[in-house]
């Protein structure tokens, strides 16, 4: 009946393949050089491993490379399913919003407590960077919850976000113009994105936020593909439009929050990996394009990270910087080619 | 005439402003739809036909007065009652990269499937006859962005076909077709209230496809809904009305200069 079937379950194979392969080079390569070995043995043998190599593997690599994963799969199920409510190729992930209000969270703990000339101690402010961060994105939920609730018309909606955005954007200007420069620079690298910085604990927290969120978009899949369609079409075959977009901003910044909490506004992934997903798989349907942006993102995020870390360096290139440039081609392919992706 | 599709009284179409200000567009009228009828709705641009069927598929709330489908008050339905009683058709252009006409028509199929979209045998079969019905069978696994406007029109229809109500509303179903298409389109519209026993409503400009092919019309004119066959209506002349202040008139049934 389907056409290509055999095709999408070829591609979906040697993906879910890729992603262990890329997990495993994330392990293995990075700055200081540990055979594959040493990493077995860190696992699964009881042999002595020098204690500095298995604080590297255990403490460092493993959980970066679990952080890629799960950022690289929420980012784009993200940014998928923003391009289909709002019709839009170039929406992402951050278009309701959520990186701006947790910027400005951010913002306000780092700076502002500059501002004030409070001293935060550097253990805690990690866990308390998140919770900012955290907290400006569920902040900017809310509000966008409320908006879409009332206002029927999704571009009203989308102008709501742009101009929450530039307020927030605004505000941080503020706080930035009048902290001190070494709170300055604390924000701007955060700014920069950093998959290095979660904890086991937090890791825990990251799982299991993508997980709902991801169960929330595998339970819409249906309502993603008549949405393609329009508002108007969506409706006459039956869709509930207020409660779907609901559930369906609802998922998109549960996912995308927890990212900015954890890693930073990491930019690029959430809009060029649906595209690419779309390019690979030449279907609209969301039932492919879900799994695939899954392990798209998974690939291209883990590989962005082993790309960062530059094996033999002792350099970490911000991930912000590394996606850019994966990222940019892709999106200056979709604003070149002449086909229009969706044409009103 | 036998039942009654859609019952309309004291119907008017009409907007409500952001200050909760009412603007009554068009005053109201009371019509009715037989079940299996063809159903033409003629009037000028801006006289409401729009708002009047974005009304009637449940788009958009009643202004006033009441509609009864199929014997059921329209404001107490709910999204998928209306979704099973009544398919719609804009004028909007569906033009997604990379949606496959067998997918496009799928979304058709909406409340009949279970929570992921699966499709059973009965739906896949029912998709491929509505593709057989619409002639567009080659076209099942083509790219729904690289058709013409003829063929993405039927393929409109065939998914409008596989939601499986009685009634389908159409608005201006030949906008953008060349003449041929046009009249093919319109007869295989007028097809499916035959072989299908669908109720059929559809707008349209063209007053010799409302005249010659519709069992019904509905003429939308000088805030007054006119409604019978075509011959009455010339015969109590509504489309004079129609017609005041153009270049146009209607003589022996046939559209003249003046």
């Amino acid at each position: 009946m389907t056409n290509n079937r055999t095709r999408t379950k070829f591609y979906f194979g040697a993906l879910s393949l890729a992603v262990i392969l890329l997990f495993v080079l994330d392990i293995v390569l990075g700055s200081v050089y540990i055979s594959i070995r040493e990493i077995f043995n860190v696992f699964f043998s009881a042999d002595k491993v020098e204690p500095h190599i298995s604080n590297i593997i255990i403490n460092f690599r493993l959980p970066r490379a679990c952080v890629a994963l799960l950022a690289g799969v929420a980012l784009s199920v993200s940014g998928l399913q923003m391009q289909t409510v709002f019709r839009n190729p170039l929406a992402d992930p951050y278009i309701l919003g959520v990186s701006s209000g947790a910027n400005l969270g951010v913002a306000l703990f780092l700076l502002g407590s500059s501002i004030f000339s409070i001293i935060l101690p550097t253990l805690v402010s990690n866990f308390c960077i998140a919770s900012a961060a955290f907290a400006g994105s569920a902040l900017t939920l809310f509000l966008v919850l409320i908006v879409s609730i009332r206002i029927r018309d999704i571009m009203t909606v989308l102008i709501f976000g742009i101009m929450f955005s530039g307020a927030a954007t605004a505000i941080v200007g503020l706080l930035q113009y009048m902290s001190s420069e070494s709170a300055l620079k604390t924000f701007v690298v955060w700014t920069l994105g950093n998959l290095g910085n979660a904890t086991f604990d937090e890791i825990k927290i990251m799982f299991v936020i993508t997980l709902t969120g991801l169960t929330i978009v595998i339970f819409s899949i249906k309502k993603l593909n008549v949405l393609l369609l329009g508002d108007v079409y969506a409706q006459t075959v039956g869709v509930n439009l207020r409660l779907t977009r609901t559930i369906i901003f609802m998922s998109t910044s549960l996912l995308t929050g927890q990212v900015v909490a954890f890693c930073g506004p990491i930019g690029f992934i959430g809009i060029a990996v649906p595209h690419i997903a779309r390019m690979f798989f030449r279907r609209a349907d969301h039932r492919i394009l879900v799994p695939a942006c899954i392990l798209l993102g998974a690939n291209i995020m883990l590989f962005c990270d082993i790309v960062s870390q530059i094996p033999g360096y002792n350099i970490v290139i911000p991930i912000n910087i590394v996606v850019a440039f994966v990222g940019i081609p892709v999106i200056i392919r979709i604003i070149f080619s002449n086909k229009k992706i969706i044409n009103e | 005439m036998n039942k009654q599709s859609i019952k309309i009284e004291n119907l008017s179409l009409g907007y409500e402003n952001s200050a909760n200000a009412k603007h009554e567009l068009f005053p109201p009228f009371s019509v009715t739809a037989g079940s299996s009828q063809f159903i033409a709705l003629v009037g000028r641009n801006g006289v409401g036909k729009s708002t009047f069927l974005r009304t009637l598929a449940g788009l958009q709330n009643i202004f006033s007065g009441n509609i009864f489908i199929n014997g059921k008050a329209a404001s107490r339905l709910l999204r998928k009652d209306y979704a099973s009683l009544i398919s719609f058709v804009s004028t909007e252009m569906v033009r997604v990269m990379h949606l496959k006409v067998f997918d496009l028509i799928a979304m058709g199929r909406y409340t009949y499937t279970n929570l992921f979209g699966n499709l059973s045998v009965n739906d896949e079969k029912i998709i491929v006859d509505s593709l057989e019905m619409t002639g567009m069978s080659d076209f099942m696994w083509r790219n729904v962005s690289e058709l013409s406007d003829g063929e993405r029109q039927r393929i409109m229809i065939a998914r409008a076909l596989v939601q499986d109500t009685p009634i389908m509303i159409f608005d201006e179903p030949t906008a953008f077709l060349d003449i041929p298409n046009k009249y093919e389109i319109i007869l295989l519209l007028k097809n499916l209230t035959r072989q299908k026993s669908k109720t059929i409503i559809f707008s349209t400009h063209d007053l010799n496809i409302a005249l010659h092919l519709a069992d019904k019309i509905w003429l939308m004119a000088n805030r007054k809904m006119y409604e019978g066959t075509p011959s009455q209506l010339i015969k109590t002349n509504a489309f004079d009305e129609m017609l005041a202040n153009t270049v146009l008139k209607m003589e022996n049934g046939e559209i003249k200069f003046k």
